[in-house]
C-alpha cells in the first residue's frame, strides 16, 4: 500500500500569527515540504491544481520535475489535473515529458474542478463537466497508446495526423486515478478503463465515499479488469496529531475554524465524527485510516492534507515526521497482513512495464 | 386503505407559534380529507428552528449532518408537503428558504406541495403569490391551487369557524385528492448509475 501526502497549494493566513507567506516563500515551502515527505519515508507527493487566488499551482508539472530532480524513490502524482479545462494534447504532452524526466515515478490523478468562473476563462462552461471529463479523457487515453491519432470531437479542434510528444517513457502511459466525491458518472468512467478511483474523503460523510466505491468496484468487474476487489482505490483523509490528543485539539483548532472551504461552519467535534478528519494522537490516526478498510475494502493509495489552512511549515514537517516515524510503519504493516494476495498493489511504471511483458510472452506463447 | 406520507415544514421561530399552529390545523384537515377518500395520511412535522444550526452547516460543508439528512429523506419520500413560513421583511424567512436551498436538486419535481404563511396583517397576504409560489413553481413542485394565509385577526376569538376555517378546509381537500389519485412517491438515489460508459459517451 502507498501512503503520502497532497497539497491543494493554498495561501492562507496563518490564524495563529496574522502571517500570510508570499508566493515565493510557499512555492518553495511545497518543495521542502514533498523531500521531507520522502526523507519521513512516504510514498507519494501530489499536487493541486488551480488557476485563482489563493492558490499557486497552476502549472504542476513545472514543480514536480524540480521535486523529481530532488527525490530518488517519491512517487509524483496530481490532486488533481483538470481533464475539463486543460487541453487534453498538453496533459498527454505535459505528463509524458515529466514521466521521462522522473524515470516513470509519475502517474496522475483526473479531476473536473467545482470553481464555476474557472471554466469561461479557458472557453469552457461548467455544465459541461462531466462531458468535458469523459470527451476530454477519451482523446488523453488514444494520444498516450496510438502514435499516429485522426480524433474528432465536441470540444476541441480536430487532430490530422497528430502524435504527442515525447511518447510515453517505455511506452507505458502514467497511472490515471480518477477523482471524485459524488459523480456516479466518473465512478463509471474509472471503472470502463480499469484506471484508479480516487474518493477525496475529507469533508464529506464516509457514507458517500463507501457508495461511490462500491459503485466503481462492482463496474470494474463488470468490465473485466479483476474482481470487484481488485479494482484500484485511492483514498484523501485529513489529520493533525500530538503525542496527547487534547494537545492536538487545541493547536489545530485554529486552524479548523478559520479554514477555507469549513470554516466558520461546523464545530471541530462535529466534523472529526461526521468527516474522516481526525485530530488526535498517533494511535488515534492508525485506529482511524484502519477503519476506512472496512467501508471501501482492501485499497491502494491513502494520501493526507498535510500543509493546509496556513500551519506553518515547522509544523507540517513536524506532521510528516509522526507520519514517517509513528504512523505508516504500523499501518504499513496492518494493512498488509489484512490484505489477501489476489488483491494488487497500486501499479508503478515497473509495475505496469513488468505487466506488459507477460502480456507480450502469453501472446508469443 | 392506501398508506402516504405528508411532510409539513414549519418555520416560525417562537414556541407554540402561530406559524405551527396553522400548520398542524392544516395537516389535521388534509388527515381528515384524506380519510374520507380512503387514504391514511402518515404525518410528520419538521420543525426548522430545531435544525437551524444544520442547515447553516450544510451551506457552508456542502452535506448534511444526521438530523438534517432524516428531514431531507423524509421531504424526498413524502407523498405531499405542507410548507408553512412567517412573513420576514415582506417574503419568506431566510431559514425557511435556507432548507430548501440545501435540498438535494430536484426532490420536489411533482411532488404535491400545499404553501400557507402568516403575518401580524392581512396585508402581507400576497406574499404567497409573489414569494413562495416563484420559489415552488421554480423547483417543479406541483403547487395546489388553494394556498392559505393567517394574519392575527384569524386568530381572533369569533373567527374559529370564520373565513380562514374554509380555507384550510378547501387546501385540505386539494392536497387529499391529489394524494389520492397518484402512485406513491418514488426517491431517487443520487450515487445510483443511470446510463453506462457507451450511453454516456454517445450523448455527450
Amino acid at each position: 500500500m502507498q501512503f503520502g501526502i497532497f497539497s491543494v497549494s493554498d495561501i492562507t493566513t496563518d490564524p495563529t500569527t496574522g502571517r500570510t507567506p508570499t508566493e515565493a516563500q510557499r512555492i518553495k515551502d511545497i518543495v521542502t515540504i514533498a523531500k521531507h515527505a520522502e526523507q519521513a519515508g512516504l510514498d507519494v507527493f501530489a499536487l493541486g491544481e488551480h488557476h485563482n487566488e489563493p492558490f499557486f499551482s497552476s502549472s504542476p508539472t513545472t514543480t514536480l520535475a524540480y521535486i523529481a530532480a530532488q527525490t530518488t524513490t517519491l512517487q509524483l502524482s496530481t490532486a488533481t489535473t483538470l481533464i475539463t479545462t486543460n487541453d487534453p494534447v498538453k496533459i498527454a504532452e505535459d505528463f509524458a515529458m515529466l514521466q521521462h524526466l522522473a524515470d516513470g515515478r509519475v502517474d496522475l490523478m483526473l479531476g473536473r474542478g467545482n470553481t464555476g468562473p474557472v471554466y469561461p476563462w479557458f472557453g469552457k462552461d461548467i455544465r459541461a463537466g462531466i462531458p468535458l471529463a469523459l470527451e476530454n479523457y477519451g482523446l488523453l487515453h488514444k494520444l498516450w497508446r496510438e502514435h499516429v491519432v485522426d480524433w474528432e470531437g465536441k470540444f476541441r479542434t480536430p487532430l490530422q495526423s497528430f502524435t504527442s510528444t515525447p511518447r510515453p517513457l517505455d511506452d507505458v502511459p502514467p497511472f490515471v486515478w480518477h477523482g471524485s466525491i459524488r459523480s456516479p458518472q466518473i465512478a463509471e468512467q474509472a471503472a470502463y478503463y480499469g484506471d484508479g478511483f480516487f474518493a477525496n474523503h475529507i469533508f464529506w460523510p464516509a457514507s458517500h465515499t463507501e457508495r461511490m466505491v462500491g459503485l466503481y468496484r462492482q463496474r470494474f468487474e463488470h468490465y473485466g479488469h479483476g474482481s470487484a476487489d481488485q479494482a484500484i482505490v485511492g483514498l484523501g483523509g485529513q489529520v493533525f496529531m500530538r503525542r496527547n490528543s487534547q494537545d492536538a485539539v487545541k493547536e489545530f483548532r485554529p486552524y479548523f475554524d478559520n479554514a477555507p472551504v469549513y470554516g466558520h461552519g461546523p464545530s471541530l467535534e462535529d466534523f472529526t465524527r461526521e468527516t474522516p478528519l481526525t485530530v488526535g494522537s498517533p494511535q488515534q490516526v492508525i485506529d482511524r485510516t484502519l477503519g476506512f478498510r472496512e467501508y471501501v475494502g482492501d485499497y491502494q493509495r491513502q494520501l493526507w492534507l498535510m500543509d493546509h489552512a496556513g500551519l506553518p511549515l515547522k509544523t507540517v514537517l513536524e506532521q510528516l515526521d509522526i507520519l514517517g516515524e509513528e504512523v505508516v510503519p504500523v499501518l504499513r504493516k496492518e494493512f498488509a497482513s489484512l490484505k489477501p494476495a489476489h488483491v494488487p498493489d497500486a501499479p508503478t511504471h515497473a509495475s505496469l512495464l513488468a505487466a506488459r511483458s507477460e502480456k507480450k510472452e502469453e501472446v508469443q506463447a | 386503505m392506501k398508506q402516504r406520507t405528508l411532510v409539513v415544514i414549519s418555520s416560525g421561530l417562537s414556541q407554540p407559534s402561530s406559524t405551527r399552529l396553522l400548520a398542524d390545523q392544516l395537516a389535521a384537515s388534509a388527515v381528515g380529507a384524506a380519510a374520507r377518500l380512503g387514504v391514511t395520511l402518515d404525518v410528520q412535522v419538521v420543525e426548522l428552528r430545531d435544525l437551524a444550526h444544520e442547515i447553516t452547516d450544510n451551506m457552508l460543508t456542502g452535506f448534511a449532518k444526521p438530523a438534517l439528512k432524516q428531514a431531507q429523506d423524509a421531504v424526498a419520500a413524502a407523498d405531499a408537503l405542507i410548507v408553512v413560513t412567517p412573513v420576514f421583511s415582506a417574503s419568506y424567512s431566510g431559514l425557511f428558504k435556507s432548507f430548501f436551498d440545501v435540498l438535494e436538486k430536484d426532490v420536489l419535481t411533482d411532488k404535491p406541495v400545499m404553501m400557507a404563511a402568516t403575518a401580524g396583517t392581512a396585508r402581507h397576504s400576497l406574499v404567497l403569490e409573489h414569494a413562495l409560489r416563484p420559489l415552488f413553481a421554480y423547483l417543479r413542485a406541483a403547487i395546489l391551487p388553494t394556498s392559505v394565509f393567517a394574519a392575527s385577526d384569524d386568530w381572533g376569538a369569533n373567527s374559529v369557524e370564520g373565513p380562514l376555517r374554509g380555507r384550510i378546509e378547501r387546501a385540505a381537500t386539494e392536497l387529499a385528492r391529489e394524494v389520492e389519485r397518484r402512485e406513491p412517491a418514488t426517491v431517487t438515489d443520487p450515487f445510483a448509475l443511470t446510463e453506462n460508459f457507451e450511453d454516456m459517451i454517445k450523448n455527450l
